[in-house]
């Protein structure tokens, strides 16, 4: 019986990938792979998607679910760069913009844009109380399929953007031009023999943790979490049940949005097209693994989740490599199985109707 | 009618994980004979139909003892399927019902004619054919039983509720081996002249040699049609009574009558404040407890009850002045207009409400048992916040005194103030409940059901504990409740709500003739 | 005697007007996409040749797919996102079959002999994971695809080879390991069930041309129509206005057919795969008898509402896991007929937009996701098609830039599935909003 509910309490599934992931830092040690370098880039990989995971928090505790149309905070941020670069363009002549005012500048741009999409996106998602998570996979689809023309049709003039020839913005906008590449990544950043701490990376997502952690605890926070625990009690207790709703999904957005900015400065490049598409399963996935469910989540579990999940990623690749060539493949693949099956294990949790 | 019956239930009693809900229960029913069953609330009427339906409930639970006789042969009934086979047949309360069929193919759900065709000869008998034309011949051949005009290709989207419910009965007399028939509660949908239809039909039923069981509060209907009448209460049969030897304020009194030793408030006088809760014209649109107008007035200091039958509308009406449900008419606290629709006017304007569904509304489950006690205060009147500007904090320190200061004098039995409500006991839950609404230091408390689902022990510590809130700090208090004598042991008056409106104020020591009446939906006789 | 009239002239004119706008917009995706496709269609300045040829093997190469999606709309389920599960069994045969050098249409029987089991298995599987997600079958479908895509990757990519023997030059990588990104299979399944040929060249008198084909389709539809109006009770008959709107538009592609075929067109060289049009028939056929079987029926119970149909005694979990054994056995062969139309495939991604576009050109052709029938997969499937051809042409003729026309077909899909999934959930909402209030009369 105890042991039972011990069982319950840690979850297979989770247990099995803590287990694949420690077997694989352990094979990765007995293999004497380059360890510094694995640290270093796990940790940058989890600063970068740190805030991305973090998104899908306020979405899970507002009663929306994971937010699989986070795409759309991310397109809010990529165009809030977007902005950032062309009006330094444009203003070359007059001023020059440090990186760090830049960095700002497009979160600044990205947040009106987050703003409204996410009222609106909210205001539909209350609309379809029940199948949230089918219709924002297909929100997000359809956005990032019409933000392909958009980007084609933007008029936006930056050089460093547009394809030398043709029309449109490119596929990647590099950020190394104005300095804005691994910015945050080399903020502080401490070198202990070979590994690199990105300290600026990861303070950042910290500092977004911590926001979001004030903000549960705020009066408005508690009524979210009451609203998407138990709407009934909510109403109840007078709090607006869709007001909360939109508050948490302007609240993923916005996460998207930054979360995305602080991305694309340690990856390099801003990603348009077809680069947001897949990445909400990454960030559901994340938080899934981290111990959330559908409908239960807290820091923790994105913390959690982040350093499994993109830990397993990074580490897989060399470990497979390293046994044979041929089996290059294998980390792409892990995390194909690893990302769909946790989310496929959440949906047959939440027990459907 | 034939010597022998065809329905004999001998000695059933069953209980539920140590709570026994009938006792003894005899009956005997003779092919077409209408048996009515009357009985408050809980009485045990479900039981006894789910124990004659083979409903897994009561085989998940352990079974039941005594025994059942169809046709003079002992029967074991283990599944609806089983109780199909021995032709027993049930008009739901609810319609089974699916909406783009046409009324013929909701007739024959499931029991579809088929031919056999050349692909289900090779491929199992899952692919035969449907035959049409057999199940409209059969379909029209049930309605003309029913004497009802009823289009049989109809879709169902878009009949009349009354049509819907004889298509119900028109699929249980198109089962060939009927034999027992049981009506739950038929007419609670239907308009009077739908329910006369009903009724005439049930009695041509019977006629037909089939044996007719019929569950209602209506004591009216019950002495129009039925033969024979058995009372039921707290799982016992009290009485059964040939129709001629019997009236209405009989039955009403045997369906009421005193289950559990009280002491009635009478002997507090109410002295009787100024009027703190006005409510007039009241209507509640909640799904199975309508309110249709209800005019009350609550004076301050007193514990007023509302009692009723389940489904007439008691329920709605604090769901209503709270902003649960829709609600229209008039509703004044101390003589200023309420808003209504709100749910926040309706907190801001000092109601405290502990619900009926205390687990579905009441609480957040998975919070501590500090957080519930404080939440309401928290999000209704913004207390328990440090607040700099347009940001706050919850003031943890705040909440965990407030909470332990309850716990302590309600005696909540909990390892501690960060427990999750979740692993407490229904008693202990009820009394976080009212520690929320305490809370809340609220001018008027409503309550409702506040038993409901709690060991006999802590029923009496909740009810004692809402008797003192009232006599030590004379705090208002609405007790919305099922259990009458409840309600007579702690209330200085007590409204009955039928059929959504007030049937009449009594005092707790009034007769029970006369709460059996009002209840039932008749009047009180002047003397009686 | 004045008054009378007037009463009927009123009570029939905004009637009248009432149906026709209830027509309008119950049909208003389908409309918007006839005008779309025409308007796309005149703009590619596309020759009538290359169209019509196109659209003849997209359908036929894609039709079956999108009627595999009708039987779980059937049962309640919604999109049936795994039938990409379905065409990769259908891939995983097909590279066996090719491996061992089976060709030609006994290729083709081989495949479907081999695949339906292996179908079954995986629509007992994943009808099982929805019984456990119910309510969420769409999304947990989708999700499931992107599952076994890891899978079959991980025995396609790195298992074939290595632990899974197989040493085809044709078929495997040049370092052994993983079957190569492409597979031809020119010489092997390619226009396997395609008889008697798609194209011109070969004068045989079973290589019906494209206006013969159509002559012949409406003939036979006319005179099932007509046959079904003699035949059928009164109240099931076709009203007046839908029976001569229907036969107009037959006459007219009758009438465009002989045209065709008096001229010298290049359309007469356009030749239709019969056998495969055929199969494509007898699908609906079936479909359409099976709606009329026991298992159909209990389909559309358990599709409706679920607890009913347990009430009456329905086993709701079989009847699910049987509409979706069915959906995913037919995907498979139509992945089959598919992939040999095509000829070429890509290993790891012809499977991927299956679902993808199966689901918008059924939604298209003014399916819901509650509602679907055949003539909503075959009018989609033309109409889905249509824009797919014309759009890249269109996209270059006014911005210059085939791609657009690319990313434009593309959102297209996308974005039909997610208007369509919005409307149905919103409309689920206030549904049941509206069923919590109990329609008891008022006394």
């Amino acid at each position: 019986m105890a042991f039972n509910s011990f069982l319950k309490r840690i979850d297979l599934a989770r247990l099995i990938i803590a287990a694949f992931f420690v077997f694989l830092c352990i094979t990765a040690v007995a293999l004497r792979l380059n360890l510094a370098e694995l640290i270093t880039s796990s940790l940058s990989r989890i600063g970068m998607w740190s805030v991305l995971v973090l998104a899908m928090l306020p979405a899970i505790v507002s009663g929306i679910g994971p937010n699989f149309g986070v795409s759309l905070g991310i397109i809010c941020g990529l165009l809030g760069g977007l902005t950032a670069l062309e009006l330094a363009y444009r203003l070359d002549e007059i001023v020059q913009f440090s990186p760090g005012i830049l960095f700002l500048m497009a979160i600044l741009f990205s947040l009106p844009f987050a703003l409204l999409v996410g009222v609106g996106y909210g205001w539909l998602l209350n609309r379809v109380k029940g199948s949230e998570m089918m219709i924002a996979t297909y929100v997000g689809f359809s956005i990032v399929s019409i933000m392909k023309l958009a980007w084609v049709f933007l008029p936006f003039t930056n050089p460093e953007m547009a394809w030398p020839i043709g029309r449109g913005v490119r596929v990647q906008v590099a950020l190394g031009n104005r300095g804005l590449a691994q910015l945050l990544n080399n903020f502080l950043a401490i070198r202990i023999g070979e590994v690199v701490i990105p300290t600026g990376l990861l303070l950042s997502g910290a500092l977004c943790a911590l926001l979001v952690w004030f903000f549960m605890r705020s009066q408005t926070g508690m009524a979210m979490a009451a609203a998407g625990s138990n709407p009934r009690f909510a109403q109840a207790a007078g709090i607006s049940v869709d007001r909360q709703r939109i508050i948490g999904t302007v609240l993923s957005t916005v996460l998207g949005a930054v979360g995305i900015l602080i991305y694309s400065q340690s990856y390099g490049f801003l990603q348009l097209y077809e680069g947001p598409m897949f990445m909400p399963f990454v960030a559901v996935a994340a938080i899934l693994i981290g111990g959330a469910s559908v409908s239960k989540a807290n820091i923790t579990h994105v913390v959690v989740g982040t350093i499994l999940f993109l830990g397993i990623q990074v580490v897989a690749v060399p470990v497979a490599n390293a046994f044979t060539a041929d089996w290059s493949s294998m980390g792409e693949i892990s995390r194909k199985i690893i990302q769909n099956g946790v989310i496929l294990y959440a949906l047959t949790q939440a027990g459907g109707e | 009618m034939g010597a022998a019956p065809i329905l004999r239930m001998r000695g059933i009693s069953k209980s539920f994980h140590g709570t026994q809900v009938l006792h003894d229960v005899n009956l005997e029913i003779m092919p077409g004979e209408i048996h009515g069953i009357v009985g408050e609330n809980g009485a045990g009427k479900s039981t006894l139909m789910n124990i004659l339906f083979g409903m897994d409930v009561i085989h998940s639970t352990g079974g039941y003892e005594g025994s059942l006789e169809i046709a003079g042969k002992p029967v074991d009934i283990k599944s609806p399927l089983q109780a199909m086979e021995h032709g027993i047949g049930m008009v739901h309360q609810e319609f089974m019902l699916l909406p783009s069929y046409s009324v013929a193919e909701n007739i024959k759900l499931n029991r579809e004619v088929l031919k056999p065709n050349l692909v289900s000869r090779l491929f199992g008998s899952g692919l035969q054919s449907l035959d049409y034309e057999r199940m409209y011949r059969d379909a029209r051949r049930a309605l003309g039983r029913l004497n009802v005009g009823i289009d049989e290709f109809a879709p169902i989207a878009g009949l009349p509720v009354g049509y819907m419910q004889f298509t119900e009965i028109a699929r249980e007399l198109d089962k060939e081996n009927l034999r027992i028939l049981v009506f739950d509660e038929p007419t609670a949908v239907l308009g009077e002249s739908e329910a006369a239809h009903l009724l005439k039909a049930i009695q041509e039923i019977a006629a037909e040699g089939i044996a007719v069981l019929f569950i209602t509060h209506r004591l009216s209907e019950i002495m129009e049609v039925c033969h024979n009448i058995t009372v039921l209460r707290d799982g016992r049969v009290v009485a059964t009574r040939k129709k001629n030897e019997t009236n209405v304020l009989e039955l009403a009194e045997l369906m009421v009558g005193r289950s559990m030793q009280f002491n009635t408030n009478s002997k507090r006088q109410v002295q009787r404040g100024k009027p703190i809760l006005e409510v007039k014209d009241f209507k509640v649109d909640m799904p199975g407890e309508q309110v249709r107008s209800v005019d009350l007035t609550v004076y301050q200091g007193e514990i007023l009850g509302i009692g009723g039958l389940a489904g007439q509308g008691k329920i709605g009406i604090a769901n209503g002045i709270m902003g649960l449900f829709p609600a229209s008419g008039e509703v004044k606290i101390n003589g200023e207009p309420l808003e209504l629709n709100n749910s926040q006017a309706a907190i801001a304007a000092g109601l405290a409400f502990v619900s009926e569904d205390r687990r579905g509304v009441g609480l957040l489950l998975d919070a501590s048992i500090e957080l519930n006690i404080a939440s309401g205060a928290m999000f209704g009147h913004g207390k328990f916040l440090k607040t700099w500007g347009p940001f706050s904090q919850t003031d943890r320190r705040a909440i965990r005194e407030n909470a332990l200061k309850y716990i302590k004098q309600l005696g909540v039995r909990c390892t501690g103030p960060t427990q999750k409500v979740r692993q407490l006991s229904g008693g202990n839950q009820q009394k976080v409940c009212i520690a929320r609404a305490l809370t809340m230091n609220p001018k008027i408390l409503l309550v409702s059901e506040p038993t409901r689902g709690i060991d006999v022990g802590a029923k009496q510590v909740v009810l004692d504990l809402l008797r003192e809130l009232n006599e030590e700090l004379g705090m208002t208090i609405v007790v919305t409740s099922s259990e009458l004598a409840e309600l007579r042991s702690i209330c200085s008056r007590i409204a009955i709500i039928t059929d959504g409106q007030v049937a009449g104020i009594l005092r707790p020591d009034d007769s029970d003739v006369n709460f059996g009446l009002l209840m039932a939906g008749q009047p009180i006789e002047k003397g009686a | 005697m004045q008054s009378k009239t007037t009463v009927l002239r009123e009570s029939f004119v905004p009637r009248s007007i009432e149906s026709i706008k209830q027509f309008l917009v119950s049909n208003m995706v389908t409309i918007m996409f006839v005008i779309l496709s025409v308007l796309g269609y005149k703009v590619s300045g596309m020759t009538p040749f290359l169209f019509f040829m196109d659209i003849t093997a997209r359908i036929s190469r894609n039709a079956f797919l999108v009627l595999a999606l009708i039987i779980p709309v059937m049962a309640g389920m919604g999109l049936n996102f795994s039938i990409v599960l379905g065409a990769m069994a259908a891939q995983a045969v097909v590279i066996f079959v090719t491996h061992w050098g089976i060709g030609g249409l006994p290729g083709i029987v081989l495949a479907v002999a081999l695949v339906t089991p292996l179908a079954a298995l995986l629509g007992f599987l994943t009808g099982t994971l929805f019984n456990r997600t119910k309510g969420q079958e769409m999304i947990a479908g989708l999700i499931l695809g992107y599952f076994a895509q890891g899978v079959y990757e991980l025995i396609f990519l790195q298992l074939v080879g290595s632990l899974i023997p197989m040493s085809n030059p044709r078929l495997i990588m040049g370092s052994g390991v993983g079957v190569r990104t492409t597979i031809d299979l020119t010489g092997g399944l390619k226009y396997g069930l395609d008889w008697p040929g798609q194209y011109w060249g070969n004068d045989l008198l079973l290589r019906p041309t494209l206006p013969w084909t159509a002559l012949g389709l409406s003939v036979l539809l006319a005179l099932v129509l007509l046959a079904y109006q003699l035949r059928a009770e009164k109240r099931k008959r076709w009203s007046i206005p839908r029976m001569v709107a229907s036969m107009v538009g037959i006459v007219v592609i009758a009438a465009w057919s002989i045209v065709q075929i008096r001229s010298n067109s290049q359309i007469n060289w356009i030749r239709v795969p019969l056998l495969t049009w055929l199969v494509i028939g007898a699908a609906c056929v079936g479909l359409h008898f099976f709606s009329k079987t026991k298992l159909g029926q209990d389909m559309r119970s358990v599709g409706q509402n679920r607890h009913v149909a347990a009430v009456a005694g329905i086993d709701v979990n079989r009847v699910r896991i049987k509409a979706i054994i069915l959906s995913m056995v037919m995907a498979a062969w139509g992945h089959i007929i598919f992939l040999q139309n095509l000829g070429t495939f890509s290993t790891y991604g012809s499977h991927e937009q299956v679902g993808l576009y199966s689901a918008a050109a059924l939604l298209i052709g003014g399916a819901t996701v509650a509602k679907a029938s055949i003539k909503h997969a075959v009018l989609g499937t033309i109409l889905f098609h249509t824009l797919f051809i014309v759009a890249p042409a269109a996209g270059r003729q006014l911005f210059g830039d085939a791609q657009i026309g690319e990313y434009f077909r593309v959102f297209v899909a996308y974005g039909v599935i997610g208007i369509t999934l919005a409307m149905h959930a919103w409309k689920h909402v206030l549904q049941s909003r509206s069923d919590a209030k109990p329609s008891g009369t008022e006394h």
